[in-house]
C-alpha cells in the first residue's frame, strides 16, 4: 500500500481488496470480550477537523483506540486556526509532536494532498470539501459485499447531490476499480460539469432506474455548500428524487438501501425506508470502524514505507 | 522464506470470500534433505494426539488452536485423530497472532489471517495451540498474549510438529512431533498437503549470512 490514502483512485484492486479482507478479520473483534489489539501501542494518530462531523471523528477515533494508538483530537474551533493559523504551520506543529499519522478533514478540496508533503506520517483523507472521502468509500464497498457477497458486476445507483459529494466521487472511483457498474441519478443542475469522464452512467430518472439495481445509496442535500438555487423547492426535489416506499418497491428482492449520513429524514430518504431492513444505514457505522481500523493498521501497522524516516526517530 | 509469508492462505480461512493477497506457493523439494515423509508425519502426529489424550485424561475439555498457516491443518488432523479414539468430536480452531507480534515494525504490514474460535469458547478449557515449527518462540508468545484477550483457559498447553531449539524466551512444547537439531543457519520447512499440495519436513542450508537479522520466528511453514 502507499503511505497515504488520499484519493480512493490511488487504491489498486488488490489494495482495496487487502483492506476488505483486512477489515473483515478485523470486524470479528466487535464479539469479543476484549475489543483492543496491542498493534499500533505508542504510535499517534492526530485527528485534524476543520470542519464538523459526529461520525467519522468518531469511528476514527475508536479505530485508533482499538489499535492501542494515542490519539490527539484536533478541531479547528477554538483552536489556533481560529486564531489564523496557516495549515501549514498546524501542519509543521503536528510533526513536531510525532504524529505518525493524520486524519485530516478540511473544507477545501486538496488540502489533505497538499499536507502530505509537509508531514512525514502518513495522511488519511477523512474528507476535503467536494473531492473525495475514501474510507467512506471503502466501508461502502465493505457493507455490500457483507450483504450481497460480491462486488464484481454489483449495480450500484447513487443518487442526489453528486456535485457537492465526495463520497459519490470516491465511490465511484473505488467500485469501478472493484468491478461494479455504477449509475449516478441527480438532477441536471446537482451533476458535475466533468461527469461524462467518470467511469460511469448517468440517468435523470430515479423510478426507471430502480428495477436494474442491487444497491442504491442517497446522498444528502449538501446546503451549506450551495450558492445558488440548484432546484425550485426541496418538496419538488423530495417528489422526484427522494427515496419513499413507493418507489423502494420497484426494487429487486434483494436490494439494500444505503446512506452515509446525516440524513435528513422526509428530503432524500422516507423515514419509512431508513428504518426499513433493507437499509444498512447503522451497519455502515459499524463498518466504518474496522475499515478505518484496516487502513490505519495496513498504513502504520508494518514498516515505514517511505524510507525517508528513519526508524527510531520518533 | 519471506516470499512465502504474505497470504493468509490457509485452506480453513477465508472460505467462499476473495481473498486478494494470496500467492502461489512454489517449491522444489530438490532445495534440501527431507527430514520426514508423510507416513512419519502421520505417525508423530498420532504419537503426539495420543500424549494429548493421556495428559488431559481423555481430551475432555481440549481446545486445539493452529496458528495459521500451517498450525491450522495440523490442529484439525489432530482433533480428528483426538474424536476417532474417543468417540466424541474434538474442537478445532485457529487463532492469527499477526496483530500481537513483536516484530510487526520490522517488515510492511502483514495480512492478517484467520481466527475461528470453536462455538464452546474457551473459557475454563484446555487449549492446546498448534504450530509447525518451534524455534525463537515468539510466535507462541503473540499467542499466549492474543489467547489471553479472547478468554481464560483453565490451561495452556503448545504442540509442534518440528523443534527446531534456539529459544529466544523462556517457552518450551508440551508436546513434539520431531525434535530437529539445526543451526541458525539452516531452513526448516513444513510442507502440509493442504497448504502445499505434499506433506514434508525439509531441512536446507539458507543463504550464506545474515543470520537472523530481525530475530524472529520466520513465517509459518518456515523456521530459519
Amino acid at each position: 500500500m502507499k503511505r497515504h490514502l488520499i484519493s480512493a483512485a490511488d487504491l489498486s484492486r488488490d489494495d482495496a481488496l487487502l483492506i476488505l479482507d483486512t477489515a473483515e478479520e478485523l470486524a470479528q473483534m466487535a464479539d469479543r470480550p476484549i475489543r483492543k489489539l496491542p498493534t499500533l501501542r505508542g504510535r499517534t494518530v492526530v485527528n485534524l477537523f476543520y470542519e464538523d462531523s459526529t461520525r467519522t471523528r468518531i469511528s476514527f477515533e475508536a479505530a485508533a483506540k482499538r489499535l492501542s494508538a494515542d490519539v490527539i483530537n484536533f478541531s479547528a474551533k477554538g483552536s489556533s486556526v481560529a486564531k489564523g493559523e496557516s495549515l501549514k504551520d498546524t501542519a509543521l506543529t503536528l510533526e513536531a509532536m510525532g504524529a505518525d499519522a493524520v486524519v485530516i478533514r478540511h473544507p477545501a478540496s486538496g488540502a489533505p494532498h497538499r499536507l502530505a508533503r509537509w508531514v512525514r506520517g502518513s495522511v488519511v483523507n477523512a474528507g476535503d470539501g467536494t473531492h473525495e472521502h475514501p474510507t467512506q468509500a471503502l466501508l461502502d464497498a465493505f457493507t455490500m459485499r457483507r450483504r450481497l457477497g460480491r462486488l464484481d458486476g454489483l449495480r450500484v445507483t447513487i443518487v442526489g447531490d453528486i456535485l457537492h459529494s465526495r463520497v459519490a466521487r470516491s465511490n465511484v472511483l473505488l467500485l469501478h476499480t472493484l468491478g461494479a457498474d455504477v449509475t449516478l441519478v441527480a438532477p441536471p443542475t446537482l451533476l458535475p460539469v466533468a461527469v461524462s469522464s467518470w467511469p460511469c452512467d448517468v440517468s435523470y430518472d430515479l423510478s426507471a432506474a430502480l428495477p436494474k439495481t442491487d444497491v442504491v445509496m442517497m446522498l444528502r442535500i449538501q446546503a451549506e455548500r450551495m450558492s445558488a438555487a440548484y432546484f425550485p423547492t426541496v418538496r419538488e426535489y423530495s417528489r422526484r428524487y427522494g427515496l419513499d416506499a413507493g418507489r423502494v418497491a420497484l426494487l429487486p428482492e434483494h436490494a439494500i438501501v444505503m446512506h452515509p449520513g446525516p440524513m435528513n429524514r422526509g428530503v432524500e430518504i422516507a423515514a419509512g425506508v431508513a428504518d426499513s431492513p433493507r437499509s444498512t444505514i447503522v451497519e455502515q457505522v459499524a463498518n466504518g470502524v474496522s475499515v478505518r481500523m484496516a487502513v490505519l493498521y495496513l498504513l502504520l501497522g508494518g514498516a515505514d514505507g517511505g524510507s525517508d524516516r528513519p526508524e527510531g526517530s520518533r | 522464506m519471506h516470499a512465502l509469508r504474505p497470504g493468509g492462505a490457509d485452506s480453513t480461512a477465508g472460505a467462499g470470500r476473495p481473498r486478494s493477497s494470496e500467492q502461489p506457493r512454489s517449491f522444489t523439494p530438490a532445495a534440501g534433505k527431507i527430514v520426514l515423509g508423510p507416513d512419519e508425519i502421520g505417525r508423530a502426529l498420532t504419537r503426539v494426539a495420543h500424549e494429548i489424550l493421556e495428559r488431559t485424561n481423555g481430551a475432555g475439555d481440549v481446545v486445539l488452536l493452529g496458528i495459521p498457516t500451517r498450525g491450522v491443518p495440523l490442529a484439525h488432523r489432530l482433533a480428528a485423530r483426538l474424536s476417532q479414539v474417543e468417540g466424541r468430536p474434538a474442537p478445532a480452531g485457529s487463532l492469527d497472532v499477526t496483530m500481537y507480534r513483536d516484530d510487526l515494525r520490522l517488515r510492511p504490514a502483514r495480512t492478517l489471517g484467520h481466527t475461528a474460535v470453536p462455538a464452546s469458547g474457551i473459557d475454563g478449557k484446555v487449549v492446546v495451540l498448534v504450530d509447525d515449527v518451534l524455534y525463537s518462540g515468539r510466535t507462541v508468545r503473540a499467542a499466549l498474549d492474543a489467547l489471553g484477550d479472547l478468554g481464560r483457559p483453565r490451561a495452556v498447553q503448545l504442540a509442534v510438529l518440528v523443534d527446531r531449539g534456539h529459544r529466544e524466551l523462556p517457552i518450551r512444547a508440551d508436546y513434539v512431533g520431531k525434535n530437529l537439531p539445526t543451526s541458525h543457519r539452516e531452513v526448516v520447512q513444513v510442507l502440509l498437503t493442504e497448504v502445499d499440495g505434499q506433506d514434508a519436513v525439509v531441512l536446507s542450508q539458507g543463504p550464506a549470512e545474515p543470520g537472523r537479522a530481525d530475530g524472529s520466528e520466520s513465517g509459518s511453514g518456515t523456521g530459519r
